[in-house]
Formats: structure tokens, C-alpha cells, sequence
């Protein structure tokens, strides 16, 4: 299972799985999306590119899910989607480069469910495991 | 940075509070507010490690017990739910000199909280064009996911928002000038930097001030079933039968990106400042340190922000109502609005000494007693009101604080039923159609763009209202007042 929700009383738990870190990190994403709205409804129009950085694994899952939520309030759209170009190591930082698809927010058009203000570093964590990377967090809705 | 459960030892202190003793790293003691079955279910969310391994509540209690110059006690109202760093529920108060400000203890939807209208409608008025009512609310009160507000924004208008939260928005003509003296801090709270908050998190904002939000947050048309206290109901101006209107709802996006911002900056503070911390959403700085600073004078923005944005909706809220009834919108005063998801310094008795502290409050609302200069002046011989919002389908309440509150609890409340159910089950248990069919015939509507948000804020999906207030008012921390029943429910 690409990515999976975990029970938790106040908010919401994903996991995702990939067999690379950028897969993880795609279907993680995938997964908090899917909170939102029903991604189904959302063309991919127009792209947006994000890049965030952090201090280890873990902390860059949970800006990179912080930025996709930035990027949708500001330029008010329905994402579907995002790509992971590049993970790099630079000077003991990760940064992440990517691209977010979908289009312009439409309430007529896409089914909206749950606001997810920020993906938190509860339950954050990340493993790699007989070949698959597994990243996981506590998302505050 | 270990998230391995402690053995957890609990004493009886009373029926309604339960103490587990100071232990290994534990700086002092944890105290829940609960009774048998509340305790029960914490600790066996222990043994099982329930909702996917993720830290129990009863963990988190002990886990900020932990953080440098904590004082007392770290307290969880009987509300309590695991939350993230901190239990929901959770009040930490903290020495301003040895103590830390910490990102979880506030959460990333700053200063979200309650504020009551109270009307001169009876319950028989609305019943009469409830349909009405309902539908105009909806569509006048921006909600849910996407949804903008109807104030634009310049760049200098923002920054005067996070100064001066509701003050901005009287001056915008949403409200009166009297509206203000009815909210807690008056709706502006000092120490507001809007240079600490990121250009992102004001672009988030402009768009938004004046919308309700989504997942738990709600506008509900309620009407008084039950007083309890004669006296405080007088002071606060309510009656058996009267329409109320409540607004849940927090500071949206600004918020949620100030949290985020300062996760980061927080994250590399307390490795910095080599701050012991349990779980990594715990991230703190040393109050008084540069960090610290920062993110306190952000936060303060945030809690303008969302008192800014109450103001707004009420005044949206007012118009719809004289639209549909025709009567004068300072018919419908502010009772009250308080925040349950804020950081603030406050003076306390500690060892017998009055002492300035930093109080975190994490799903828990401030309750101060009777005689408080912080009470207005109109409830100052009763105490402050605290607005404890129930489920769509259940009551809420209105009680209020009191001096043994003051003493036990830094002067704290429950703010409302607590989770007892998680969001995912929950939509598997109910769907949302279903459910405001049954309600519908119970006499309550329910107004969503979001089935499956109605879905997982169903009324089972929460913990038992009034067994949560018999805890508090039971334990003497906080009184009954009144009870309330919805009767209209706008959901994001």
C-alpha cells in the first residue's frame, strides 16, 4: 500500500511507502491531499514549483507537505499532486526541489473535505526498510 | 528524542483529580482532571499504544513535566485528548526566566477559540424561520476549505491586523466599539511583532480574515435550556430560552503558518540551547532567548489575527440575523470570547507569592475568577464566562471561573467535549447525509459544503459533554452557568 491513514483521536496519522525516498515522499504527499479534497476532481492545468530545506529527513517531509499547504492558500489552488525532482544532501542540510499540479480552486468543481493546517512533527518518522523508504507524521486538521 | 511510554503511576487526589507523582526527569508532578473512566481510557491508550503507536496523552502530560521551569504542575483539563507535544487539554505555565515557549503548547491554529452572541430572540422566534435563518447564515459566512473573506487587504493593513486584532476590524466597521471590552485581552494583545512574521504567512492571510474554517469549527444558533447559576446568568445578561450565537473558529491560515514557521526555528533552538525534549514536536526555545522572543512576538500577531477574524464573522452573523428577523443589530451583544489555543503571561500565586508566568494553554481556555482586573468590569463580582462548545447534535455550556480555579489549575477550563474517536473511523461509522437527516429530525440543521466534514465531526465521535463539565464543576475549577442546545449548525 503506497501510503495508508492511521487512527489517531484529534487529527490524522499517514504513512507512505516508496521504494525510493522521492516515492515516499510523493505518496505522503498523495495521502494529505487526499484529506483535502477528493483528488479526483482536479485537473492538472497549471504547475507550481516548490523547494523547501531542513536539518534531517523527517523535518524535510514535514516542510515539504508545510509547503504544498503554503502554496495552496497563496495561489488559491486545487493541487492533485506532487513530483519530487531532487533530494540532495548539501553541507549536511536536505533540500528538496519539486513541482505541484492542479489548478485553481473551484468550490463548483471540486469536492473539498477537511482543511489540513500543518502536517506537525508528531509521530514523525522516517526508516528505510528492505528497500523501501517509509515516512510518516501526524497531520493537525 | 525517545517516544518510549514511561511506566505510568497515578494517585487519587479527589473523585475529579488525579496526580501522578514527580519521577525520574519529571521537574513536577502531572495532574488530570478526570474521573474513573477518564483516567481508565488514559491509561489504557497506554498499554496499547493505541491510534498507530502514536504518544499517548497521558505521555505528553508527563513529557512537558519535563521542560525547564515548569511550575507546579503540568495540567490536563478533563477534556484531555492525545494531541501533538502536548495532550489537548494541556496547561503548562512556565518560569519567565528559566522557562521555555514551545510551539506544541500553543498549536498551529493560534488562539482558535469561542465567542458568544447573545440575542433578544427566544427559541420560539428562530423555530419559527429556522430554515431561513440557516440558509442565510450559510451563504453570508464564508466557510470551509477555499472559502475568502470579504475584507481585501493592503500590505499595511495586514500588519495593523496582527497589531491591533478586533480594534482593526471595529475600525473597519465590522462591530462596535463596545464589542471590545467583551473579549478577552480586549481583543489586542501587547507584544505583537508583525516584522517576526513571514511574508508568506501574510500572504496566506489577506484573503482570509473573516472565514470560519473547516474540520471542527463551526457557527451554531443555540438556545438556553438550563441555568444553573442564577446570579452569574444575570451578569452575563442570559435566560432560560434565549438565542445564542456561538463562532468557533482560530486565526485560518496566518496561524497554521506561523506554527509551521517557527517549527523549524524552534527545531534548531533547542538543539542549540541543548533543551531536553521527549517527543520532537516538543521543540522549544528558552523564552527570554532571541528565538524565543521571536516566536512569542509572532504568536501574539497570530492571537490579533484570530480575534480580528471573530470580529468579522460576528458581524457578518449580526447582519444575517437582522436580515431574517428585522431587529437591530446591537440587539445581539458580545457575551464573551475566549481563546483556547494560546501562550500568555499572566500573574499566578506560586509558594505563596504572586509571580509572572508564561502559561500555555493547548485546547484549554483561560478561566479567571471572580475579582480579576482581566474580568470586565460587568463580570468582574462573578467571574470570567467560559464558552465549552459541545458537538453539532449535543449541548455546550457556559460556566465560569473560580478562585479554586485560580489556585489548582492557573485559572483554566475544559474548552469542550474532547475527541473520543478518530476522524477515519468516524467516517466509517457514519456517513454525512445520514447524519443530517437524523439531526434534521431532532431539530437541528446542519449547513456543510463538506459531507464527510459533518461525517467526522459526528456527536459520537466525541466524548460525553456534560460528564466532561460534571469533572471540572465537580473538582471546583470551574462553575456551571448554563447549558445550551444547537439548533443551527454552519460547519466548514
Amino acid at each position: 500500500m503506497p501510503y495508508t491513514y492511521l487512527d489517531h483521536e484529534a487529527d490524522v496519522g499517514i504513512r507512505a511507502t516508496g521504494s525510493t525516498l522521492e516515492e515516499a515522499f510523493e505518496q505522503g504527499a498523495k495521502a494529505m491531499l487526499n484529506v483535502m479534497w477528493d483528488i479526483s476532481t482536479i485537473e492538472e492545468r497549471q504547475n507550481v514549483s516548490i523547494e523547501c530545506t531542513a536539518g534531517d529527513i523527517p523535518e524535510l517531509f514535514v516542510e515539504a507537505l508545510n509547503e504544498i499547504l503554503s502554496k495552496q492558500g497563496i495561489e488559491e489552488l486545487a493541487i492533485a499532486r506532487l513530483r519530487v525532482d531532487k533530494i540532495t544532501n548539501v553541507d549536511g542540510r536536505y533540500e528538496l526541489k519539486g513541482t505541484v499540479f492542479g489548478e485553481l480552486l473551484n468550490l463548483d468543481k471540486h469536492t473539498v473535505k477537511t482543511e489540513v493546517k500543518a502536517a506537525t512533527y508528531a509521530g514523525l518518522r522516517y526508516e528505510e526498510k528492505e528497500g523501501q523508504h517509509i515516512v510518516q507524521c501526524i497531520l493537525d486538521v | 528524542m525517545s517516544e518510549k511510554p514511561l511506566s505510568v503511576e497515578i494517585k487519587k487526589i479527589t473523585p475529579y483529580l488525579w496526580e501522578i507523582p514527580k519521577k525520574g526527569d519529571m521537574l513536577v508532578p502531572g495532574r488530570i482532571y478526570g474521573d474513573e473512566e477518564t483516567i481508565q481510557s488514559l491509561l489504557k491508550d497506554v498499554e496499547e499504544k493505541k491510534g498507530g503507536g502514536f504518544t499517548p496523552a497521558i505521555v505528553q502530560v508527563l513529557n512537558v513535566a519535563m521542560l525547564p521551569g515548569i511550575q507546579k504542575a503540568s495540567i490536563a483539563m478533563a477534556d484531555i485528548h492525545p494531541g501533538y507535544g502536548f495532550a489537548i487539554g494541556g496547561v503548562g505555565a512556565f518560569d519567565l526566566d528559566q522557562g521555555v515557549i514551545s510551539v506544541a503548547g500553543v498549536g498551529f491554529d493560534i488562539n482558535c477559540g469561542v465567542r458568544v452572541l447573545r440575542t433578544s430572540l427566544d427559541k420560539e422566534d428562530v423555530e419559527a424561520k429556522k430554515e431561513q435563518l440557516a440558509n442565510q447564515l450559510f451563504r453570508d459566512v464564508p466557510a470551509g476549505l477555499g472559502s475568502t473573506g470579504d475584507i481585501r487587504l493592503n500590505s499595511g493593513e495586514i500588519d495593523e491586523v496582527l497589531i491591533k486584532g478586533a480594534e482593526f476590524a471595529v475600525k473597519k466597521g465590522y462591530g462596535f466599539p463596545e464589542d471590545l471590552e467583551y473579549i478577552e485581552e480586549n481583543g489586542k494583545v501587547q507584544n505583537a511583532d508583525p516584522d517576526n512574521v513571514s511574508k508568506k504567512a501574510k500572504d496566506r492571510q489577506f484573503k482570509q480574515v473573516g472565514t470560519l474554517g473547516s474540520g471542527n469549527h463551526y457557527l451554531e444558533v443555540q438556545w438556553v435550556e438550563e441555568i444553573y447559576d442564577l446570579k452569574a446568568a444575570d451578569a452575563y445578561g442570559i435566560r432560560k430560552n434565549q438565542i445564542l450565537i456561538a463562532i468557533h473558529c482560530g486565526s485560518r491560515a496566518l496561524g497554521h503558518q506561523i506554527g509551521t514557521d517557527y517549527l523549524q526555528t524552534l527545531s534548531e533552538a533547542s538543539r542549540k540551547y541543548n533543551i531536553p525534549i521527549r517527543e520532537r514536536e516538543l521543540v522549544c526555545a528558552p523564552f527570554k532567548s532571541p528565538e524565543g522572543q521571536r516566536y512569542f512576538t509572532a504568536v501574539n500577531c497570530g492571537i490579533n489575527g484570530a480575534f480580528a477574524n471573530r470580529q468579522v464573522i460576528s458581524h457578518l452573523t449580526r447582519k444575517a440575523v437582522q436580515h431574517v428577523f428585522g431587529i437591530d443589530m446591537r440587539d445581539i451583544a458580545l457575551l464573551y470570547d475566549v481563546g483556547h489555543n494560546t501562550v500568555k503571561i499572566e500573574t499566578h500565586e506560586v509558594d505563596g507569592v504572586n509571580k509572572k508566568l508564561l502559561v500555555h494553554r493547548k485546547g484549554a481556555t483561560r478561566a479567571f475568577a471572580a475579582g480579576r482586573v482581566e474580568v470586565p468590569a460587568a463580570y468582574r463580582e462573578v467571574g470570567q464566562p467560559l464558552l465549552v462548545g459541545g458537538t453539532m447534535g449535543t449541548a455546550s455550556y457556559i460556566l465560569c471561573g473560580t478562585q479554586k480555579g485560580m489556585e489548582d489549575c492557573f485559572g483554566s477550563a475544559v474548552h469542550g467535549a474532547g475527541r473520543a474517536m478518530s476522524r477515519e473511523k468516524a467516517k466509517r461509522q457514519w456517513r454525512g447525509e445520514e447524519l443530517i437527516h437524523e439531526l434534521a429530525h431532532k431539530g437541528i440543521l446542519i449547513k456543510s459544503r463538506s459531507k464527510s466534514g459533518v461525517a467526522e465531526e459526528a456527536p459520537g465521535a466525541y466524548k460525553d459533554v456534560d460528564r466532561v463539565v460534571d469533572i471540572v464543576h465537580g473538582a471546583g475549577v470551574n462553575k456551571k452557568v448554563a447549558k445550551v442546545r444547537p439548533l443551527v449548525c454552519v460547519k466548514g
